[in-house]
């Protein structure tokens, strides 16, 4: 793992840039199953 | 200022709004002059000094005093603080318009400002901070804008959009405390990478907590702040629930503040024992260090503190004062006073009388837009068909006065 | 707000404190940089201040000539840094003890291992090549000038001058003329006339810099600046007296700058995480302390309705018992006096 990255720097454009990928998806991921999950309760609150 | 004559001739020309013409005349002077001359025939900014009161005010100042959106909006919201409900859309106005000013102040500052949104849509320096500011910022102005247009939608009558967006009220508040989290404690890290440039008593690996729990403060100061201003010259647009909440907003909010500076104050001092770096409490800027901590933190800390025991609003007043003026003094200090603070005093910064010029031009941008976004839609009182309030006694005439208030002139009111 | 904001805040912190240290994602790897990268080695004990380095540079870079001419040496009366129009600049230094005369320092991009300005860019302009240059693109810097905050050697410069294509200038190592093959070395290297300037591997360089430390002892401190600031740079210097006394800074420490900053970068992720699945609960657990004490309030309602309504109906019951037996009690007298009205009559009729 290491051989790909012989600076700092490079490791940190690529591991970040997965970092960002990942929580802008997990953004819309937890919304969604969130959503899921309280789906189906009881009391349906506008609010 | 005579404003009760229609008839007269100079009934346009009040000192107010002549100042506010001079001073657009100069932004737009400035302006031409920005984008033909470059930086160089505006600023006094220079290769040892290359950001200056457009970074420190505008752009560190401006987000931390727009902090009031998200603390008002999660304490309403999510800590399910009902009673402060009405003081929700002038904070979310306030936030919005503060950013969106954050964003035009850029475009005089950076040197090809039709490249901002290059790192989100062309190349990606997802190793820099100001990458991750920059698009918080960019998210939350979104985030901003959405929360904002209901009242714009009740004015225009857009019932069935209204309220499709007011049913995303708490997901977009906890998106935009998240991002605010993000960005404010990111503009922190900015300097995070300058240990060399950045004086000890300022430079900390927590700086990030310092600037996010700062803003916390500085955003409770802002509504209290900012709901003075707004009682004393939109008093007439404020309905009767707004006005009934409001002392209760500004006694929680004091106590929020109160304690969330007791933190930051004892936070700081951490800071400075765990680097070990108690003798340059001893130096200048050691003493410039503690006026910050002990007349900007520790006071209005105090002052809010009395507020709260006291029940004494108009204390509340100066605390709010105190905690913004020392927002201010602290991000002036990061990135301008105490940064460079090695170099020569030859090589050392101070503005231009056209940077503070811009500055003070896009401040009055924001109070315009303020005055007249919240003086034409519902801001400081529930549109009558929305209402979430049971209507007060006497409220049902008033809100169909709503309408005719544009000739009601309050004493103090701007005159046009 | 007191109760659950303080809590809200001290989780905040918490979190924040426990992330406080710069604990970069990297953990335990360790990045030793390109391998045969290429540098220059400078010696300050060569040196002799002409300046022809500046003037070589301005030739094969093709900047504009600067106000003074380079073999103006009047110019080293006072200290110069780098501006738009200079890659490099020479600065005299003179009455240092120890040093028999004036000493000249050579000083431009050191191109360093780990550059802040590349860590710093938000646009991904700048580059650290696998042949040592750090360069940079100008068709995406926005101008934003973070870089030249970020440069703990206060290099990169910027054409404030320029309204609408502003560029940040620096040193490029000659990489675009040496990778087209129009240059061997770079400019100032090659313009050097006491071969105080070395190009070459930076590995080989710290060998040629230790021989000489060997081969002239007395002459040299026994230190390459260069080789562990921030991380190490490719540009090397020696030198007879302190490096500090040549205006270059000795506390800059050995952290490379992408290292002071992946700490907090960290926490971002962490933050985007968990910070809406905190804000929710808070929020879940409000929503259902209202419903319950919505419940609670229904029930003492309903509790208070229930027990008024009992009352009621004891007292009616009671009402109605007492009604009864009152009637009863009627009726019984009725029946008496109905009884006894009987009898009186057929007594009379008896006589």
């Amino acid at each position: 793992m290491e051989n790909h990255f012989y600076t700092l720097h490079d490791f940190l454009v690529y591991t970040k840039g997965a970092a960002y990928i990942l929580m802008g998806v997990s953004v819309l991921g937890i919304l969604g199953f969130w959503l899921y999950i309280t789906g189906r309760d009881e009391e349906k609150d506008i609010q | 200022m005579n404003t009760e004559n229609p008839a007269a001739k100079n009934s346009l020309l009040t000192p107010f709004n002549v100042v506010i013409g001079i001073i657009f005349l100069l932004g737009a002077l400035i302006t031409f002059l920005r984008f033909t001359k470059g930086l160089a025939g505006v600023t006094n900014l220079s290769d040892n000094n290359p950001w200056g009161v457009w970074i420190s005010f505008d752009l560190l100042c401006g987000v931390a005093l727009a902090a009031g959106g998200y603390t008002t909006s999660a304490a309403c919201y999510v800590f399910g603080l009902k009673r402060y409900h009405s003081a929700v859309r002038p904070a979310i106005l306030t936030a919005f318009l503060g950013y969106a000013l954050v964003v035009f102040a850029l475009h005089y500052d950076v040197g090809r400002p039709w490249r901002l949104p290059y790192p989100f849509f062309v190349q990606s320096g997802t190793t820099s901070v100001l990458f991750e500011v920059g698009l918080c910022v960019f998210l939350y102005l979104v985030t901003l804008f959405v929360e904002w247009t209901p009242a714009a939608l009740e004015w225009l009558g857009f019932k069935k959009y209204r309220n499709i967006i007011v049913r995303g009220t708490m997901a977009l508040t906890i998106f935009g405390v998240v991002l605010s989290t993000m960005h404010q404690s990111s503009l922190g890290a900015l300097y995070l990478i300058v240990p060399s440039k950045l004086h000890p008593l300022w430079y900390s690996s927590y700086i990030p907590i310092f600037f996010f729990i700062s803003s916390i403060a500085a955003g409770l100061s802002m509504v209290i702040f900012e709901g003075t201003l707004s009682h004393h010259f939109l008093h007439h647009k404020m309905d009767r629930t707004y006005l009934s909440e409001h002392n209760d907003v500004v006694l929680g909010f004091s106590k929020g503040a109160s304690l969330v500076l007791a933190c930051y104050f004892l936070l700081k001092v951490v800071g400075v024992a765990l680097d070990n770096k108690w003798h340059y409490l001893l130096t200048g800027y050691g003493a410039w260090f503690l006026v910050e901590l002990l007349g900007f933190v520790a006071l209005p800390c105090f002052l809010y503190a009395i507020t709260v025991r006291e029940k004494n609003l108009a204390l509340a007043k100066w605390a709010s004062v105190l905690t913004v003026l020392g927002i201010v003094l602290n991000r002036f200090n990061v990135s301008w006073f105490a940064f460079n603070w090695q170099l020569p005093p030859a090589d050392r910064y101070f503005p231009s009388w056209m940077e503070i010029a811009i500055s003070i031009y896009i401040v009055t941008i924001g109070v315009l837009l303020f005055r007249f976004i919240s003086t034409k839609m519902p801001i400081f009182y529930e549109h009558p068909e929305y209402r979430e309030h049971a209507p007060h006694e006497g409220e049902e005439e008033e809100s169909a006065h709503f309408t005719e208030h544009k000739l009601h002139k309050h004493p103090q009111t701007f005159g046009h | 707000m007191l109760r659950r904001t303080f809590l809200g805040l001290l989780g905040a912190a918490g979190l924040g404190a426990a992330l406080g240290k710069p604990a970069h994602a990297a953990g335990s790897q360790h990045f030793q940089g390109y391998p045969g990268s290429f540098g220059v080695l400078f010696d300050s004990t060569r040196c002799i201040g002409c300046r022809s380095c500046e003037a070589g540079c301005n030739r094969v870079n093709e900047l504009p000539p600067p106000p003074e001419p380079f073999d103006d040496l009047s110019v080293l009366n006072t200290k110069r840094r780098t501006h738009w129009y200079t890659y490099t600049v020479v600065n005299r230094y003179d009455n240092i003890p120890g040093a028999a005369g004036p000493v000249y320092k050579k000083w431009q991009c050191n191109h360093c291992l780990e550059p802040a300005c590349a860590s710093s860019c938000f646009v991904r302009a700048f580059t650290k090549t696998p042949q040592g240059a750090v360069t940079w693109d100008g068709t995406v810097c926005v101008g934003c000038r973070y870089c030249m905050i970020a440069c703990p050697f206060e290099i990169p410069t910027f054409e404030y001058g320029e309204p609408l294509t502003p560029r940040i200038m620096k040193c490029t190592l000659c990489y675009p003329l040496i990778t087209s093959g129009k240059l061997t070395v770079p400019g100032c290297v090659g313009a050097c006339p006491v071969e105080a300037l070395v190009y070459g591997k930076r590995t080989d360089l710290i060998k040629i810099a230790r021989e000489r430390f060997h081969a002239f002892p007395g002459r040299y401190l026994n230190q390459i600046y260069g080789e562990h600031e921030m991380g190490g740079t490719n540009w090397l210097y020696i030198s007879g007296v302190p490096f500090s006394a040549l205006g270059m800074r000795e506390d800059l420490g050995v952290i490379p700058a992408p290292e002071l900053t992946s700490g907090a970068l960290a926490a971002v992720p962490i933050v985007a995480a968990a910070w809406p699945v905190l804000l929710t609960g808070i929020y879940a657990i409000n929503k259902r302390k209202d419903k319950i004490a919505r419940q609670e309030e229904a029930q003492a309602v309903a509790r208070a309705v229930a027990q008024a309504q009992a009352e009621a109906e004891a007292k009616l019951k009671k009402a109605m018992t007492k009604a009864e037996a009152e009637q009863k009690a009627a009726i019984e007298r009725e029946i008496k006096r109905a009884l006894e009205e009987a009898a009186k009559g057929q007594s009379q009729e008896g006589e």
